[in-house]
């Protein structure tokens, strides 16, 4: 029996050869990227372009479907001149106060409901019932209900709100704690881990990645809560704002508004995605980064 | 039989003796499935473990092999029979057991360092002590670059090894393993094999190691029991005389380990072939 090994003389030649491979393959990345990004670009500009030329040409009637100069002139009139109900920030606020408030209170209800209910086989079985047929109900809804017992104040949109979010994120995380891993809570049962340090040490983590991916979903519903719950009935509000332009036949008020409401779900998109980067920066980086 | 001049003795069962560190009396363990059939996972099974006794548990797939283990742990309680750990009854989990699992039950949300200090933490004891001694038993496993890794981080061979320290930190007096090294590559798996008789041999604790593997199971033990095909009981058990401290890369080649393990196979073979029938019959 021989060894063989390889000889050693080529082995600058490689090198070169490795870094020339290396430099090439950085280079395709980078033009990829560009490519991406310019074609993102390019449709949003066709898209735009076909709009505005349509409604100029009146293939499209600018009277039902705006045309992007029409948005932009309500939307810069809006913030220059303020909205028939006042200041333009103050819309957004009061919109996106109602909406942090039902966010908060249905995400925390929804999480400790989810936990309490999937440490508990007896009460899973005896509630599971009741939720289902709560959550068949179409929850909008309950907008009038609340807009009648609570006013038209904030009340009623924060509870729309809550309401909208909570069966979301229950949901999650009774998924997330009923699929914790049973090798790893034996494990923490045989270290010596007492029941309730099980449900903060094992479970709610595990559930985490759940609770997460619920949160993205019911901000957007929370949002959805609010601007219903101003739409039936309110003083101030991005809801109320669209519903005045519906009123008064203003598609650009009604676009102009949709756009705004899509900028700040956006925008709390981005800070809860980074929330949730921080929270789990334990977990391995995803195949493929989207969007990035 | 001739096997008595042989390095495998074959013990006849008796009743386990009062001082055992693990004592397995008579156990019959039945549990209702989810479609209301009565299932016998084990039957009429009796095992003792010494202080400071290494044995295997071999038998064909599905033969209530983990099972036993539970027993021991006090997550599952038998339905007829007796378990004693330490000369107690068991009623609960124990302090003295530590658990390896056969698949990944690390945390993975800790750091190696937090994983490994899990145990001490949950026992009450002070934050900076239970950090210390984390620190010392990543040491001992060789991972002290990689206390602030997370698992995912990690290959499968060191993830084994922060196990095997999360476990040893509590220093269990009884151990018990649940086919530790059964998804990891041979050399890596012959080194872990080192190193767990590195530890037990330190720590003097009492060993219950289940595996598929015969060869594993006689390169390791003192006492191996077979078991027959499910519901499980016990076919024979062999002690195993083969000096230590032993080497896991050469003893597989010693003519008398060889000897042992064709002799065992001999009589695990049939509880096979016989699980692999039943198995295709019941499309399991």
């Amino acid at each position: 029996m021989t060894a063989i090994s390889p000889a050693a003389d080529r082995a600058a030649t490689r090198e070169t050869s490795i870094a020339v491979a290396e430099a090439r393959a950085k280079a395709r990345l980078h033009r990829r990227h560009a490519l991406v990004i310019g074609l993102r670009l390019a449709i949003l500009v066709v898209f735009l372009a076909l709009w505005e030329l349509g409604a100029d040409y009146n293939f499209i009637d600018p009277f039902f479907f705006s045309s992007p100069s029409g948005i932009w002139e309500q939307i810069w009139s809006w913030v220059t001149e303020g909205t028939s109900q006042g200041p333009l920030w103050l819309q957004i606020y009061v919109t996106l106060e109602e909406t942090f408030l039902g966010f908060v209170i249905g995400a925390l209800g929804g999480i400790a409901a989810g936990i309490i209910l999937g440490r508990n086989r007896l009460l899973a079985d005896v509630f599971s019932i009741y939720i289902k047929i709560a959550n068949s109900v179409p929850r909008v809804v309950l907008g009038s209900v609340f807009i009648i017992a609570l006013g038209l104040g904030m009340a009623s949109k924060v509870a729309l709100a809550v309401v909208m979010v909570f069966f979301v994120v229950f949901a999650n995380a009774f998924q997330g704690v009923r699929e914790a891993d049973r090798s790893m809570i034996a494990n923490a049962q045989i270290l010596g881990a007492s029941p309730f340090q099980i449900t903060t040490t094992v479970i709610i983590p595990s559930a985490m990645s759940w609770i997460l991916a619920s949160l993205h979903v019911s901000f957007g519903f929370a949002l959805v809560g609010a601007v219903v719950g101003e739409f039936l009935g309110a003083k101030q509000g991005m809801g109320l704002l669209i519903s005045t332009a519906q009123g008064a036949f203003n598609a650009n008020g009604v676009f102009a508004a949709m756009i705004i409401l899509a900028v700040m779900a956006l925008v709390v998109e981005f800070i809860i995605t980074r929330f949730e980067n921080y929270v789990v920066k334990w977990r391995p980086a995803p195949f493929n980064e989207q969007g990035a | 039989m001739q096997l008595q001049t042989m390095a495998a003795e074959k013990l006849s069962p008796a009743a386990p003796p009062a001082d055992a560190a693990i004592a397995i009396d008579d156990v019959t363990l039945r549990f209702v499935t989810p479609d209301g059939h009565m299932m016998t996972a084990i039957r009429d099974f009796t095992m003792t473990v010494a202080r400071g006794e290494f044995a295997c548990v071999v038998g064909p797939t599905g033969c209530g092999k983990s099972t036993t283990l539970n027993l021991v742990t006090g997550l599952l309680r038998p339905t007829t029979g007796n378990v004693r750990v330490m000369g107690n009854p068991v009623t609960e989990i124990s302090r003295d057991i530590g658990f390896v699992f056969q698949s990944d039950a690390l945390f993975p949300w800790r750091s190696v360092i937090d994983n490994v200090a899990a145990g001490p933490l949950y026992r009450g004891t002070p934050k900076a002590e239970a950090y210390e001694r984390a620190r010392d038993w990543i040491a001992r496993v060789g991972l002290a670059r990689f206390e602030k890794h997370y698992p995912h981080q990690l290959s499968g061979g060191m993830r084994k090894r922060v196990a095997l320290a999360q476990t040893f930190i509590n220093q269990p007096k009884i151990l018990l393993m649940d086919e530790p090294f059964s998804a990891l590559d041979m050399q890596t798996r012959t080194a872990m094999q080192d190193e767990l008789l590195d530890l037990w041999s330190e720590q003097k604790s009492s060993v219950v190691f289940v595996t598929h593997d015969l060869e594993e199971a006689v390169a390791l033990a003192d006492k191996v029991y077979v078991l027959t095909a499910g519901p499980g009981t016990v076919k024979s058990v062999y002690r195993i005389d083969l000096p230590r401290p032993r080497v896991m890369a050469d003893i597989r080649y010693d003519p008398k380990f060889i000897e042992i393990a064709k002799v065992i196979w001999s009589d695990l073979r049939e509880e096979v072939q016989l699980g692999q029938n039943r198995g295709l019959q019941t499309g399991h």
